[in-house]
C-alpha cells in the first residue's frame, strides 16, 4: 500500500457492492488504482504514450486472435492464408491492417514513451524498478515483433529472419550449433515458422501481459513522475491527498479517452489510406512468397529495428581474435540493454530536463538525432560512406550513456521548484 | 502543448507517407517509364482487363489467391456471363483463378516457372506492368526472338504480339517503333488494352482497396464527431483542475 492510501479510509459500500467487497477487494482496488490514485496535475502530452501503448497492446491481442483463426502456420500454407484473410475473410483485410499497422504504432508510441522517461528523469529513484520492468517489456516486444514478422512468410520476412537468426552463429565456439538449434533445421523452414508462431501467439504475449501488469503495480506504488521531476507526495493536505495531484479517475481517464480518439484518427488514416506506408510498414518484397533460392536485392528490417540494425552493421573489423559479426552482435545487444543502467548513470541533483543544464540537453538531442539517423542508415545499402556514418552515430548513441555520469555531475543545474509548476 | 503533440505526430506520419525506401523499387534499370494512373472506378476498363487476362495471360500465369466469383461481383459482371466468357477451365465460379499449366513443364520450357501474378502490382507497381507490357521488341539474339525494355533479357515470349504488331528498338534514338499494320490494333487501341490489363492487375493486387477507402471516410468522420464530444467532455473536467 502506498502512503497516500494508508492515510485514507476506504469508502463504505452497500448492497451488491458490499457483498462483493466482503469477498473480493473490488472497491478497494478501484480506489487504489483509479479514483484515489493521484497523478500530477502538470503532466503533458508526452504522458499519453504509456496509455496509448496499452491501447495498442489490446488492439494487437484482439486482432491477433482473429488473425489466428484463419492463419495457417506452415511453409505451404502461411502466405496463401494471409491472402485468404485479405480476400475471402469478412473484414479480414481490416483485421490484418490493424495488426500490421498496430505493430509499427506500438514501437512508435513506445519510443515516445521512452523519450518522455529520458527527458523528465522518470527512470530515477524511486522509479528504478518501473524503468527496469519497462526495459524488459521493450526487449520482449522486440522479440515479439521479430517473430511476428516471419509469419506472413513473404520473401522479406524469410530473409530478414534468416539474417537475424544467423547472428546467433557469431557466438564463439557454440555459434553454428546454436543457430541450428534455434532454427531446428539447417535453414529457415517450417520448423522455425511453427516455433516462431507458437512463441508469437502464446508464450510472449503471456510474458508481455505479466510484465505490463507489474509495470503498472510498481508505477502505482511509487506514483507517476511529471515534467518538473518533483515528487507530489511531498506536499499533502490533511486527508493525505497530494496537493498537486488529481484523481486518475475520472480526470486522467477522460483526458486519455480524448487523446485516444486523436490517436485513432491518425492510426485509421494509415490503416485505411496508407497501410503499406510507402513500403515502411509492409515492404514490397513481402508480396512474394518466401523463396530460399531468391535473395531480395536489398534486405532491410522493418523501420523500428533499423537503428539497431545499422549499429550491427557498423562493426566492420575483427578485434581480440573475434570476427566483426560477433562484435556487431555485441554492439546491437549493448545498444538495447544499456538504457537499463540509466538510473545509476544519471548523477544529476535534478530529474527533469527543465532544470538540467545544457550538456544534458545537447546529449539527449544528440541521442535522438543519432537514433533517427541510424534508423535511416539501417534502410540503406551498406556503402563505405554510410558505414562510416553509422559508426560515427553509433559512438554518439553510446556517448549519451557512457558520458552521462560525467556531464550530469559537472553541469550547472537550475534549482527544482518546491511544487509543480 | 497538446496541439504541439498532435502536430508532431502528424509530421512523423506525413514524413513516413512521403518518403519511401527508394532502394526497394523493383525496377533496377533506367528505362524511361510512362506514367500510369490506375482507376478502380472504371468498371468497363477492369472488365476488359479481366477478359484480356483470361485470354492472353491465364494460360501461363495464375491468380491463385483470387476467386472468379469475387472478381465478377466486384467488376459488376453477372456470374453466368463470367462463367461463359472468362472461365475456360471448367472450374466453378467460387474457385480460385489458377492456371492449368504444369509448373515443372513450364520451367523446362521457359527456364523459369511463370510467376503467379495476383500480387504483381503490389510487388512491383501497376506502372511497371504497363510499361513492361508495352516495351517488348524484336531481338534475334534472344532464344524467343524478343527482348524487353523494362525487364531486359526476360524469359517471357511477346504474348501480345498479334495485337501490338512487330515492334523494333531503334537504339540510336532510344525509341521503340511498331511496324505499321503488323498488329490487329493501332497504337491507341493497344495502349488502351494494356491500360485495362494493368488496371485489372492493380485491382487483383488488393481487391478490397475501394471498400477500404470508402469505409475509411466513414470511420474518420465518426472519429471527428466522437472527438468533438470527448474534447468537450475533457474540457469540462479540466475546469476542475486549475
Amino acid at each position: 500500500m502506498s502512503e497516500s492510501q494508508m492515510d485514507q479510509k476506504p469508502v463504505e459500500t452497500n448492497g451488491i457492492m458490499s457483498w462483493i467487497d466482503a469477498r473480493f477487494p473490488a472497491t478497494e482496488t478501484f480506489e487504489y488504482h483509479m479514483s484515489k490514485y493521484y497523478a500530477p496535475k502538470n503532466v503533458n502530452w508526452l504522458y499519453l504514450f504509456g496509455w496509448l501503448a496499452t491501447f495498442v497492446l489490446v488492439n494487437q491481442l484482439l486482432t491477433g486472435i482473429w488473425l489466428t483463426m484463419n492463419y495457417i502456420p506452415s511453409g505451404d500454407g502461411a502466405f496463401a492464408s494471409v491472402e485468404y484473410i485479405m480476400r475471402d475473410v469478412e473484414f479480414g483485410w481490416l483485421i490484418r491492417y490493424l495488426h500490421s499497422t498496430g505493430a509499427s504504432a506500438f514501437f512508435l508510441v513506445i519510443f515516445l514513451h521512452m523519450f518522455r522517461a529520458l527527458a523528465y528523469g522518470s527512470y530515477r529513484g524511486p522509479r528504478e524498478l518501473v524503468w527496469l520492468i519497462g526495459m524488459a517489456i521493450f526487449a520482449v516486444l522486440m522479440i515479439e515483433g521479430f517473430f511476428g514478422y516471419l509469419l506472413p512468410w513473404g520473401n522479406m520476412s524469410y530473409w530478414g529472419a534468416q539474417v537475424i537468426v544467423s547472428l546467433v552463429g557469431a557466438v564463439p565456439l557454440i555459434g553454428p550449433d546454436l543457430m541450428e538449434w534455434v532454427r531446428g533445421d539447417f535453414l529457415m523452414s517450417d520448423v522455425a515458422l511453427n516455433r516462431f508462431f507458437a512463441l508469437h501467439v502464446v508464450a510472449l504475449p503471456i510474458v508481455l501481459l505479466g510484465l505490463v501488469f507489474v509495470h503498472f503495480v510498481s508505477l502505482h506504488h511509487v506514483g507517476s513522475n511529471n515534467p518538473d521531476g518533483v515528487e507530489i507526495k511531498k506536499n499533502k493536505d490533511e486527508n493525505g491527498v497530494p496537493l498537486d495531484g488529481i484523481p486518475f479517475f475520472p480526470y486522467i481517464v477522460v483526458h486519455d479517452i480524448d487523446a485516444t480518439v486523436r490517436f485513432l484518427f491518425v492510426f485509421c488514416l494509415v490503416v485505411f489510406f496508407a497501410p503499406e506506408m510507402g513500403g515502411y510498414f509492409i515492404e514490397k518484397p513481402n508480396f512474394e512468397v518466401a523463396n530460399p533460392l531468391k535473395t531480395p536485392d536489398h534486405i532491410a528490417p522493418v523501420w523500428y529495428f533499423t537503428p539497431y540494425y545499422a549499429m550491427l552493421r557498423a562493426a566492420t573489423f575483427p578485434l581480440f581474435g573475434m570476427d566483426a559479426k560477433f562484435w556487431g552482435l555485441v554492439t546491437m545487444a549493448a545498444a538495447v540493454i544499456i538504457p537499463v543502467a540509466l538510473p545509476w548513470l544519471d548523477r544529476s541533483p535534478v530529474k527533469s530536463m527543465r532544470y538540467k543544464g545544457w550538456p544534458s540537453r545537447i546529449a539527449l538531442g544528440a541521442l535522438c538525432v543519432s537514433f533517427v539517423v541510424l534508423g535511416w542508415l539501417g534502410l540503406q545499402p551498406a556503402t563505405k560512406i554510410y558505414t562510416m556514418l553509422a559508426q560515427l552515430f553509433t559512438l554518439l548513441y553510446f556517448a549519451y550513456f557512457v558520458l552521462m555520469p560525467w556531464y550530469t555531475r559537472v553541469e550547472q543545474t537550475k534549482p527544482e521548484p518546491e511544487r509543480v509548476t | 502543448m497538446r496541439n504541439f503533440g498532435s502536430l508532431l505526430v502528424g509530421v512523423v506520419v506525413l514524413a513516413f507517407m512521403i518518403g519511401s525506401p527508394s532502394s526497394w523499387s523493383a525496377a533496377k534499370n533506367d528505362w524511361p517509364m510512362e506514367d500510369f494512373e490506375p482507376d478502380l472506378t472504371n468498371l468497363p476498363s477492369l472488365q476488359n482487363g479481366f477478359k484480356l487476362y483470361a485470354n492472353y495471360c491465364l494460360g501461363c500465369h495464375g491468380l491463385q489467391y483470387q476467386r472468379y466469383g469475387r472478381t465478377a461481383d466486384d467488376l459488376g459482371v453477372p456470374r453466368e456471363l463470367a462463367l461463359e466468357s472468362v472461365v475456360f477451365t471448367g472450374q466453378k465460379i467460387g474457385e480460385l483463378i489458377t492456371t492449368s499449366m504444369d509448373p515443372d513443364q513450364a520451367k523446362s520450357w521457359f527456364g523459369a516457372t511463370p510467376p503467379d501474378l495476383t500480387l504483381e502490382a503490389r510487388l512491383r507497381s501497376p506502372e511497371w506492368i504497363y510499361n513492361y507490357l508495352k516495351t517488348f521488341y524484336v531481338d534475334d539474339s534472344r532464344p524467343l526472338g524478343v527482348n524487353n525494355g523494362v525487364y531486359p533479357n526476360v524469359g517471357m515470349p511477346n504474348v501480345l504480339l498479334s495485337l501490338q504488331g512487330v515492334q523494333r528498338y531503334d537504339r540510336e534514338n532510344g525509341k521503340l517503333l511498331v511496324e505499321e499494320g503488323s498488329g490487329s490494333m493501332n497504337a491507341e487501341e493497344f495502349d488502351a488494352a494494356i491500360y485495362d490489363l494493368s488496371n485489372f492487375l492493380y485491382y487483383v493486387g488488393e481487391p478490397s482497396r475501394l471498400e477500404r477507402q470508402r469505409l475509411g471516410i466513414y470511420v474518420l468522420l465518426f472519429l471527428v464527431i466522437l472527438g468533438t464530444f470527448t474534447f468537450l467532455l475533457n474540457r469540462e473536467f479540466e475546469k476542475d483542475v486549475h
